[in-house]
């Protein structure tokens, strides 16, 4: 049992554990951290960018000039973004069988590990997680093809140049492994090797493991999954949320009992109380609102922007702000808002309710039937002759390195009356405004993410009890900007294994027992024989067949008849050929009894002499001794095979066979 | 219920020692007693809820779930009720729609009220497809999508190694907004299958599609009136999208309504439970939703007088009662209007006589109708055809099979096919009868990894296709079953083993020395071709072992020219033994030496 650690970012996670002969990929995050390295991608022309000076080295060199370009006291790649990838190398990926999804912000890399490494497996999820994790990378490859950009840095990737680069470039990892992003076509292809599983549903690979997704309360359609044979039991635990938004909670019971759990996807802000931000967050945007400035609302299309919508909805009127726009910008603004409506089975006990009436589950139908909230697909079109200002937007990306949001912090960036809120948690505020500055306009951070924090996960731990835990070195000690904060670390017994990018661990169980099936037939020619009180005992001689990691005890085939054929070859020529075994002998013979029985199989002749451990008794004719101790019996004769069986088989009578 | 019938279904499955009630509904052809399933069988005294482990609806038409809030209610059953989410969002309303015709409309008392409805669908618990429902520890169910109409599943049972599937209602053809019904080969012991179109094998769906269009145009061109009885969710939506499609491509102008204000109602549930329509639907549903239809509009009674041509969809479905009925009598009477029933009637009900061809008929009040207008059948019900049932058993490959929702007679035509085309036993047990099978499950043990590796180890022999024998002990204390190697079960059980050895004397003519004849021996063994795969040592002491037997030589005491073989081996070598002394006792080959 081994898991391949092939990310380092404990949000995004990627692992292969194999199990039982199975190779299985749990999630595949795409780390996208990488791109705040990169100059943001305009939608319209901006002379700012275009105007930024090219970097030069200390000895004045300039031949990276055109690659990087240098804004503010930073250095940034001008070039089409690039991702960092899961590790390819530690393992041959064409071996992985399997991968298990948990929720659509983990499946990103997705196309990259199913297109281009031979992947021959199939991919489980549930539907709320394939269709907004369409969308996301529906958008992500909308908004960087609608940009082409000439030019492909490549230069400052190399060793020897990247150590001469200012921090954070210089220790960027695995530059040689950033990627660009995946076309439509890869992303459709890498979607249909997907098959959709329903919660609670018991998926059989192979007949060896069974994989079960559980509610893990993060998202719609978001989920845990158990890896379990008959003995073993791993947990993989991914991005679970104990807060009630939308999605239906999260199924902790499920996760008792296991040998290991897996532990990823913590909250990346563990000091932040979600339902505060999200008070914040009304705050700032309604008096932003009311001092005649607009808000820009950086954000995934999918997810915590349902809840924001729905803090509006109730907010907007108390607020007086009934009257200000809200737009939400993306290629698949529209989608993303009906498909939150359909999934009543995903949702929350009150959502579900809402539909049974029926209503849709979110609020954010009425706003858009009240005209307070509007969609555009981008900020081309409709949407350049409806807007008005003051407003609020919500777009993407929240790197802000390309989609519509960065048209908005060049609009807006220079006017202190417009804020911009961070809520989304996955990037740095400062490393994503970096390219924007010097900026008049306010920003606020108000991360919201509702995924488990330490407090919640030790007291989850302590509920489902595992033997073993599993998890991202990050989360054995305290943050690095926060280090003597020693609750921001998992505690618990035995110590949590931590694992690093590109490590292997052995994981620590052993199996001893595995489930095997005696056919009725079988079962019916058994002879249990109690042998101490409650315990009866059975011997078994049986033809095993495996099938499909399956195995089944059949009865054995009978002895085939002697062929009565006079050319028959001597008994004796023929080594037995199925070498049966024989079983062991257990128990003691009582001498008196024995010599009984041989006198009355016609053994006139028996002598019995004490020895010091046993007896021995005497054949005299037959010039045949049997020596008798505790727990052996020796025959001793001439070879006179008859009469060799015919003790043996008297012997046999006293002794119990296992 | 609905055994030899259809309506009421309500099947009693005992599962190794749990107790399921599939479905719970109503007969649509009585008005007393025997509308509700008889649940005195059940158990005469004790109370429902210990003796039932669970109930299970497979969908919302009231024959499947109308008898729901009597059952739970009024006779008392505080149990878990399983259902898909569709169903338990729609259940509530048919079965609110039934009690007010009920209770309100025919004045009718001592029937469930509005709250008993409510505590009624309190008790269920909602199921995703797949998901594998743990009742209790034993026992488990599991949904299956069967594509009858909005919701509607089939359930696998399962306790143990032993399941029972029961269908409910299925399609085996994907329509115009339900997919097919699909089940992956579970094997159940059982397959509960209902069986309404057992003897019908019908045409290709395009084929009805056009005629029912061609039909309805042919009325409305000559200014005829077309009615269309049907209920509320199901085929309705079905023949809206058909209607609504063809009124677009021919640019008609004819008026449809659709009666009843349950339809908008309606329309709303397909769009929030669009998941489990069909994959086209599903695919387009953000550009174009296919339940918000353009040219069908509301229905007012008023306009049942209009003149002119129109379509009407009214409900219920079986011209039993309600709006179509009253549609019915007004058209009835003019050979230029049509009736189209697209879906099956049951006995008793106005639409099940005229499809029998009756044209006078006895109203209330003695008063007698007159049918002038034209009849027509069109099976639309998405129930799978005598053709789809095999398919289904094909798929599921079940051990026996249960014939339920059916009429008597087209039951045992089927029965004959099924027993027939399948080698399984078939039955069709009417109400109250109870059929009893016999299963012979394997049982399961734990077998511990040493001895299947070690067993494994074997058949990766070259001989890999030879049944690998297999020896262990099965060890049976407080329930558990393990099967251990015999070494291990001895130390478990703190037994020493008892060693059973033979020494045979094997008398060699041979004046040679001693070690000489001794590497004659081995010689001679070593030359055995059926001893290839056995290790045959000459050993520093003198000796000589194939496996684990000992042979050694020593002189006779009285003749010099013999020479005693001494044979030694345990019982658990007892055949090489006994062969190595056969071999010996025929005596060496000439030395070539």
């Amino acid at each position: 049992f081994f898991q391949y650690c092939l990310s380092g970012h404990p949000t995004l996670p990627c692992n292969v554990l194999k199990f039982k002969s199975t190779t299985i990929m749990l999630d595949c995050g795409l780390d996208m951290t990488s791109t705040l390295n990169f100059l943001p991608m305009p939608l319209v022309q901006s002379p700012r960018l275009s105007k930024l000076p090219g970097w030069v080295l200390k000895d004045g060199s300039t031949f990276l000039d055109k690659e990087l370009k240098e804004c503010s006291g930073h250095v940034f790649v001008d070039s089409v973004p690039e991702f960092c990838l899961p590790e390819t190398e530690l393992l041959d990926l064409s071996t992985v069988d399997v991968i298990l999804i948990s929720n659509y912000h983990c499946m990103m890399a997705l196309p990259y590990i199913t297109e281009y490494t031979g992947f021959t497996g199939t991919v489980y999820a549930t539907e709320p997680t394939v269709q907004i994790g369409r969308l996301l990378m529906e958008e992500l490859v909308n908004s960087i093809e609608r940009v082409p950009k000439a030019q492909s840095a490549s230069m400052w990737k190399n060793k020897e140049v990247q150590r001469l680069l200012p921090a954070p470039l210089k220790d960027a990892v695995e530059v040689s492994m950033w990627r660009k992003c995946y076309t439509m076509p890869e992303v459709n292809a890498a979607l249909s090797k997907i098959q959709l599983v329903g919660y609670s549903q018991k998926i059989e690979l192979f007949g060896a493991v069974q994989v079960t997704p559980l509610s893990s309360g993060y998202a719609l359609g978001s989920s845990n999954w158990i890896i379990q044979s008959h003995y073993e039991k791993v947990s993989y635990v991914s991005g679970s949320s104990l807060l009630t938004t939308h999605p239906q909670p999260m199924d902790q019971a499920s996760l008792k009992n296991s040998d290991v759990l897996i532990l990823t996807g913590l909250t990346q802000i563990p000091t932040a109380n979600p339902d505060g931000m999200v008070g914040e967050f009304c705050s700032n945007l309604a008096m932003t609102v009311r001092n005649g400035g607009n808000v820009l609302v950086p954000c995934y299309p999918s997810g915590v922007i349902y809840d924001l919508l729905e803090c509006l909805y109730q907010y907007i009127d108390s607020a007086g702000l009934s009257n200000v726009p809200f737009y939400f910008i993306s290629p698949v603004a529209n989608s993303s808002l009906e498909f939150s409506q359909i999934f009543a089975e995903w949702l929350c006990h009150n959502k579900q309710t809402k539909v049974y009436l029926p209503e849709p589950p979110f609020p954010h139908a009425e706003l858009i039937q009240t005209n307070k909230l509007k969609h555009y697909p981008s900020i081309h079109g409709d949407f350049s002759n409806d807007f008005k200002q003051p407003c609020v937007v919500f777009t993407g990306h929240p790197s802000l390195r390309f989609g519509d949001v960065v048209h908005f912090m060049e609009l807006w960036g220079k006017s202190s009356l417009n804020t911009v809120i961070f809520t989304e948690p996955d990037f740095s505020y400062l490393d994503a405004l970096a390219p924007y500055q010097p900026l008049a306009m306010k920003c606020v951070y108000c991360p919201i993410d509702t995924r488990l924090n330490f407090i919640q996960v030790s007291k989850l731990l302590k509920e489902v009890q595992p033997l073993h835990v599993v998890c991202p070195e990050q989360y054995t000690q305290p943050p690095p900007t926060q280090s003597h904060r020693t609750d921001l670390m998992i505690d618990c017994q035995p110590p949590p294994m931590s694992y690093h990018r590109a490590e292997v661990l052995t994981l620590p169980y052993k199996r001893r027992y595995e489930k095997i099936e005696i056919m009725p037939e079988l079962a019916d020619s058994l002879v249990p024989l109690e042998i101490k009180p409650g315990i009866s005992l059975a011997t078994v001689s049986a033809v095993l067949h495996t099938k499909d990691n399956k195995h089944v005890l059949q009865l054995p085939p009978k002895p085939p008849q002697p062929p009565t054929s006079k050319k028959r070859k001597r008994v004796s020529d023929d080594v037995p050929e199925c070498k049966s075994l024989k079983p062991l002998l257990s128990g003691s013979i009582p001498v008196d009894q024995f010599v009984q029985t041989l006198e009355k199989h016609g053994f006139s002749d028996v002598k019995v002499e004490d020895t010091a451990k046993g007896h021995i008794v005497l054949l005299q004719e037959a010039e045949t001794l049997i020596q008798i101790e505790e727990d052996s019996t020796h025959i001793i004769c001439d070879n006179d095979e008859p009469l060799r069986v015919k003790l043996r088989d008297l012997v046999l009578k006293f002794l119990q066979k296992f | 219920g609905a055994g030899q019938d259809v309506g009421r279904s309500c099947i009693l499955v005992s599962i190794a020692g749990k107790n399921v009630m599939l479905d719970c509904g109503m007969h649509m052809g009585y008005n007393d007693d025997r509308r509700f399933p008889d649940f005195s069988y059940i158990t005469q005294n004790g109370r429902l809820t210990d003796f039932l482990d669970c109930v299970i609806i497979s969908h919302f038409h009231l024959d499947h779930c109308g008898a729901l809030p009597y059952f739970s209610e009024m006779v008392g059953y505080d149990g878990p009720i399983y259902m898909t989410h569709p169903t338990k969002a729609i259940c509530p309303i048919l079965l609110e729609d039934y009690r007010k015709i009920t209770v309100d409309k025919k004045g009718e008392t001592n029937f469930f009220t509005s709250q008993m409805i409510k505590d009624c669908m309190k008790k269920v618990v909602a199921v995703h497809l797949h998901q594998t429902v743990q009742v209790d520890e034993e026992l488990e169910i599991k949904a299956y999508y069967a594509g009858h109409v909005l919701g509607a599943a089939m359930f696998q049972i399962k306790v143990g190694c032993e399941s029972v599937v029961y269908t409910g209602d299925y399609n085996m053809t994907p329509d115009r907004h339900l997919g097919a019904a699909w089940i992956d080969k579970c094997r159940p012991d059982l397959l509960i299958s209902e069986s309404t179109y057992a003897t019908t094998i019908r045409d290709s769906k395009r084929c009805r599609e056009r005629d029912f269009l061609k039909k309805v145009h042919e009325t409305v061109e000559r200014g005829g009136k077309v009615l269309i009885p049907v209920f509320a969710l199901g085929r309705a939506q079905e023949l809206c999208i058909l209607l609504e499609t063809f009124w677009e491509r021919m640019n008609l102008k004819a008026p449809i309504y659709f009666s009843t204000g349950l339809t908008e109602k309606a329309n709303h549930y397909y769009k929030l439970f669009i998941t489990w329509t069909n994959q086209k639907i599903r695919k387009t549903f953000v550009q174009r939703n296919m339940f918000e239809f353009k040219h069908i509009k509301a229905f007012d009674r008023a306009f049942a007088d209009n003149p002119g041509p129109m379509v009407v969809f009214a409900t219920p479905g079986m011209l039993h009662a309600g709006q179509s009925l009253q549609i019915f009598r007004k058209w009835a009477g003019n050979e230029k209007n049509m009736v189209i029933m697209p879906g099956y009637c049951v006995q008793g009900t106005v639409g099940h006589k005229i499809l029998s061809g009756q044209r006078k008929l006895e109203m209330e009040g003695r008063q007698i109708l007159e049918v002038k207008m034209q009849v027509e059948y069109m099976s639309f019900s998405a129930h799978a055809d005598a053709k789809g049932i095999m398919q289904l058993i094909r798929q599921a490959e079940p051990r026996n099979v249960l014939l339920v929702h059916g009429e008597a007679k087209k039951m045992e035509f089927l029965k004959q096919k099924i027993e027939q085309e399948f080698h399984v036993n078939c039955y069709m047990p009417a109400n109250g009868e109870t059929t009893t099978l016999f299963t012979n499950p394997s049982i399961p043990v734990d077998i511990s990894l040493g001895l299947l590796k070690r067993e494994t180890a074997i058949g990766l022999l070259p001989d890999a296709k030879k049944p690998k024998l297999m020896h262990g002990t099965l060890i049976m204390k407080d329930n558990s079953f393990r099967l251990v190697s015999p070494e291990q079960a001895l130390k478990e059980l703190g037994l020493a083993e008892h060693q059973l050895r033979f020494t045979c004397r094997v008398h060699i003519q041979d004046p040679r020395k001693e070690h000489e004849t001794v590497l004659r021996v081995y010689n001679h063994l070593k030359g055995q071709v059926v001893l290839k795969d056995y290790s045959v040592q000459h050993l520093p002491d003198g000796s000589i072992t194939v496996e684990s037997i000992l042979i050694q030589a020593t002189a006779h005491s009285e003749d010099q020219g013999t020479k005693v073989l001494l044979v030694s081996w345990t019982y658990q070598d007892e055949e090489l033994g006994s062969y190595l002394t056969a071999l010996l006792k025929k005596g060496l080959p000439p030395s070539t030496s």
